[in-house]
């Protein structure tokens, strides 16, 4: 791809903060956001698919920035895994901007200067989580993420959301200080570096039970990643405005919070030292019952964004498990459903939105006979959804195929079982919106006029439907990525 | 050497420029002159503490009377840096100084900045002299001045406050010369590093039990240590704003010098944490200050009282270091003394912008003040990011080293007392941040212009310290590992 432009990734990450600047400063001409947000969001793409041609050709790419205390270092490296969450959070980030743009001026919010300038931040937060070089460069992102995302949640500053974001601030900065952080000094007190090193640098550096005890302090302080009981922020960023939901909520912020714990599993663990770890099967449970548990509380909410918003917390816990299960199938198929659930959610909340804006409509048991009216989105609903439960022919399939080859593979036959009754509990919660819009009759007192929503939402629900598709047949190439981790 | 023929001027040209500037008419002349006797001061304790940070130590007998008959001014690297703390802090708040002090103080201010560069050249004297007698002559010195600067206050709680401090600062201040004269009833010298020299052979001597005990107590009090931090809150309350930026910046720093000085030099660690549970009371004591005042300013509704609580508990995060008596523990201290010093300083220069425009410290009347104000309270959220103790910040320096510190000597838990402070920290920051960026502006309220650039641009400058020190640590882990090594003797190594 000699035609994309190669920069240094510290260029890369920084490319949505200097938008962000921008934006900030042109806040007062809606024209400008507008601009502004759209060149940065091509840039961006553009320059991390740049950084893809060298490392597919087997280039090393690293930068180290600054050495602030003898080792400990802020740096970046690109490798696979990081690479595939920027592409994902970049390709989304090009299909979000004409959503947000759209729902957010049909929607009459104000303040949109400070809404896109930290829509780029938490973005360019994401790349800096993707290319970190050491844990504390991870955690340095981390935290920006957090916190810029905290304005996009309170943004219509009504006490019901500022109650919602702080439930949401305090819970990720909570877990991350009180775990994550002890977690990591506690690394670089005992083994002298923070670098992530494939095959780990845990192993012999540590006895058996520190280890034991930073695998869970590390796994409950990645908050982000949603187990159970540390989940209940997710639900609560849902009073955001629906395009954070869609871009932030079920793609940059929460697949951010699974990338640092595939990447912890590999690069710092290690598989083979993770799967010696005594607490690696209780967490392997937690994360298997978040998975299940998440289930059936979505089935129960009638709100549409919210049991969207449950079934994120139970599919981030494929991932978990697919990190915990400690075999590399498992684990290929952790880094692909991150982008098949990333494509497949984004869908849901966009359509969401779209429902939202056209008709008004938040619950599921509104939608009956919405289909007739609205027949582009609920389509796309229905291939979103059919993604997320993982059926052909779309991109879902793939990556469960191999979370359930993973764990046949470590022998966990409770795991297996509780895969394929998440399934069937995924089309539990999943279709029935889709089957009353396409077939329930519209309610006798059914308001008429609703017709599709703006141009500007129903075109990027469609294409990230039709990405879905896509992903079915062109698998082998996040597949063959995942796997030159191993390799 | 010409260095040394500088060392008493450190002190010397605030001292005796404050008699001119005492007489001094007008506004702008007094100010001028005091930033120029400040500006000396750091310069030469600049260039002092280059010369000392290799273990190089200076010594001027004053009158020529070869220590320790006569007075001595003994420079290791570990006053050379509080030393030049306290100039460069005093600097730097001058500049922060003119606007401010002209709209608290309606008189000319020939007096108060006399009072302003008596506090300092008291501040200064203490942490140069290696006599210990002197030391006491400089406390009553800076701590008269400086009950004289917190009356000031505009308000008339501050009358009731500097009285308090006053009655409470000359019990610290007697029980120091309590002890002190222990000391020199059994030794019969006042100069530190003969008394260092003869107080092993009396090791088993209850009265210089009691000369010790009677000075960490003396000190803790100065120093605000938890259950003696009574007067702290209300003097930086309600002094006026440029005296709570320099007193929250250097003022207990120099009493736990006093406190590190004995302690290690005089005493001695080996005698100083046997024959007293120093290292238990220390610990328990400064554990229960961070939770505490981080406990308090979490529910605080007067900022400046929240900051002063804020104070408390991080005199406790020093004290801790201390308390661990390691190598790495004692750096931690010196660099947390350091690195607060920037933090609470451009917290309270943020505030004071605040209240220069607002005439309040109130966390309700700065709702929605971000919009209006925004570089002054960008700043303050900055330098709470600081205090939090975020990476890229010097607050994290300090928390890392101290946190190593504990991880050496195996005190594991103290990791959790430390990130429950923190997050408690970040609650009381984020209450402000929260006021002022994401809450509307009451119905009603007066409009107000963005802080003079005259303010703005100190503060600025503090804050942009508070990151390039975070970054950029080789100056001060070296210059704190020189303290302590200083301290400590050459036995000890480097971290």
């Amino acid at each position: 791809m000699s035609f994309l432009p190669e920069f240094s990734p510290l260029t890369v990450v920084l490319i949505p903060f200097a938008g962000a600047v921008l934006i900030a400063f042109g806040a007062g001409s809606l024209r400008w956001v507008k601009t502004v947000s759209w060149l940065t969001s091509i840039v961006f793409l553009a320059s991390v698919w740049g950084l893809a041609g060298p490392l597919l050709s087997g280039q090393a790419i690293e930068q180290e920035l600054w050495e602030f205390l003898p080792g400990m270092t802020i740096g970046f490296a690109i490798e696979p895994l990081g690479l595939l969450f920027a592409l994902l959070a970049s390709t989304l980030w090009i299909l979000a901007t004409p959503y947000a743009i759209g729902y957010m001026t049909h929607g009459g919010y104000s303040h949109l200067g400070r809404f896109f300038a930290c829509y780029a931040i938490a973005l360019g937060a994401a790349a800096g989580i993707a290319f970190s070089e050491n844990l504390l460069t991870l955690f340095l992102f981390y935290e920006i993420l957090s916190v810029s995302t905290y304005p996009l949640v309170a943004h219509d500053g009504s006490e019901k959301s500022k109650k919602g974001a702080r439930t949401y601030l305090s819970l990720l900065l909570l877990t991350s200080i009180c775990f994550w952080l002890p977690a990591m000094i506690w690394v670089w007190a005992s083994t002298g570096t923070m670098s992530f090193t494939p095959g780990g640098i845990l192993a012999g550096q540590v006895t058996p039970a520190a280890g034991a005890v930073l695998l869970v302090l590390f796994m409950f302080g990645t908050g982000k990643a949603a187990l159970m009981p540390f989940h209940r922020w997710l639900p609560a960023a849902m009073v955001a405005p629906t395009p954070v939901s869609a871009l932030l909520h079920a793609v940059a912020v929460v697949k951010a919070g699974v990338f640092v714990v595939l990447k912890l599993a590999i690069y710092i663990f290690g598989l083979d030292y993770l799967k010696s770890l005594a607490t690696s099967d209780v967490m392997l449970y937690v994360a298997t019952f978040t998975m299940l548990a998440a289930s059936l509380v979505a089935m129960h909410q009638d709100n549409l964004k919210a049991r969207l918003a449950y079934s994120t917390v139970s599919q981030l816990s494929y991932i978990v498990v697919g990190a915990l299960l400690a075999s590399s199938l498992a684990a290929i198929g952790g880094g692909m459903h991150m982008l098949m659930h990333g494509f497949g959610k984004i869908t849901l909340f966009f359509c969401a939105g779209a429902i939202y804006l056209a008709s008004g409509k938040t619950r599921v048991s509104e939608l009956d006979g919405l289909a007739r009216q609205m027949p582009v989105t609920m389509s796309a609903f229905l291939l979103g959804a059919l993604c997320v439960i993982g059926l052909p022919p779309l991109g879902g399939l793939w990556s469960k195929w191999n979370l359930v080859m993973g764990a046949f593979d470590s022998g966990q036959i409770v795991v297996l079982m509780a895969f394929l009754v998440s399934t069937l509990l995924n089309i539990a919660y999943l279709l029935p919106p889709v089957v009353r819009a396409f077939l329930a009759p519209p309610p006798a007192d059914a308001p008429t006029g609703i017709r599709e929503a703006p141009m500007a939402c129903v075109i990027p629900l469609s294409l990230t439907a039709l990405g879905t598709i896509l992903l079915f047949f062109g698998a082998g190439l996040p597949y063959g990525l995942m796997e030159s981790i191993f390799r | 050497m010409l260095l040394t023929e500088l060392l008493p001027f450190i002190m010397a040209v605030p001292l005796i420029g404050s008699g001119f500037v005492a007489v001094m008419p007008g506004r702008s002349l007094p100010w001028a002159l005091s930033t120029l006797a400040c500006l000396f001061s750091a310069i030469v304790a600049a260039a002092v503490l280059g010369a000392t940070l290799d273990g190089t130590v200076l010594s001027y007998p004053f009158g020529n009377w070869p220590p320790p008959i006569g007075i001595e001014y003994r420079i290791d690297a570990a006053n050379a840096l509080v030393a030049f703390l306290v100039a460069s802090m005093a600097t730097v708040a001058l500049f922060w100084a003119p606007k401010s002090v002209a709209s608290e103080i309606e008189a000319r201010h020939g007096t108060f900045y006399a009072l302003f560069l008596l506090a300092v050249a008291g501040l200064l004297g203490i942490t140069l002299t290696g006599d210990a007698f002197n030391v006491f002559v400089f406390l009553e010195i800076s701590s008269l001045a400086s009950y004289g600067l917190i009356a000031h206050g505009k308000d008339r709680r501050a009358l009731l406050a500097a009285f308090r401090y006053l009655i409470m600062g000359t019990v610290g201040a007697t029980f120091f010369l309590i002890g002190i004269a222990f000391l020199y009833m059994l030794t019969g010298t006042l100069n530190m590093a003969d008394l260092a020299e003869r107080l092993p052979a009396l090791s088993d001597n209850n009265a210089v039990r009691a000369a010790l005990a009677f000075i960490i107590v003396g000190m803790g009090l100065k120093l605000a240590l938890l259950p003696l931090h009574l007067w702290l809150p209300n003097a930086y309350a309600y002094a006026p704003n440029f005296v709570t930026i320099f007193l929250a910046g250097t003022a207990t720093k120099v009493a736990l010098y006093v406190m590190l000085r004995f302690v290690f030099t005089v005493f001695g660690p080996e005698y100083s944490f046997a024959v007293l549970p120093l290292s238990t009371v220390l610990m328990v004591l400064a554990l229960a200050g961070m939770f505490a005042g981080s406990w308090v300013a979490m529910f605080q509704i007067h900022l400046k009282r929240m900051l002063a609580y804020s104070s408390i508990a991080q005199v406790g995060y020093m004290v801790l270091g201390v308390s661990l008596a390691t190598m790495t523990g004692v750096t931690a201290a010196f660099l947390h003394l350091l690195n607060h010093a920037l933090i609470k300083t451009a917290l309270f220069m943020a505030l004071g912008c605040v209240i220069y425009r607002t005439g309040s410290a109130r966390l309700d009347d700065l709702r929605g003040l971000g919009r209006e104000m925004p570089w002054t309270l960008t700043a303050f959220a900055l330098a709470g990011l600081s205090i939090i103790g975020v990476p890229t910040t010097v607050g994290f320096i300090s928390k890392w080293y101290l946190i190593l510190a504990s991880i050496e000597s195996g005190a594991w838990w103290l990791v959790a007392f430390l990130v429950i402070t923190s997050l408690m920290a970040l609650f009381y920051i984020w209450r402000v941040v929260e006021a002022a960026w994401f809450s509307a502006r009451p119905e009603g309220a007066k409009k107000f212009a963005e802080a003079p650039l005259a303010l703005l641009i100190p503060t600025w400058f503090v804050v942009i310290l508070n990151f390039y020190f975070g970054l950029d640590t080789r100056l001060t882990v070296s210059a704190a590992g020189a303290a302590a090594q200083a301290l400590l003797g050459a036995g000890a190594s480097l971290p």
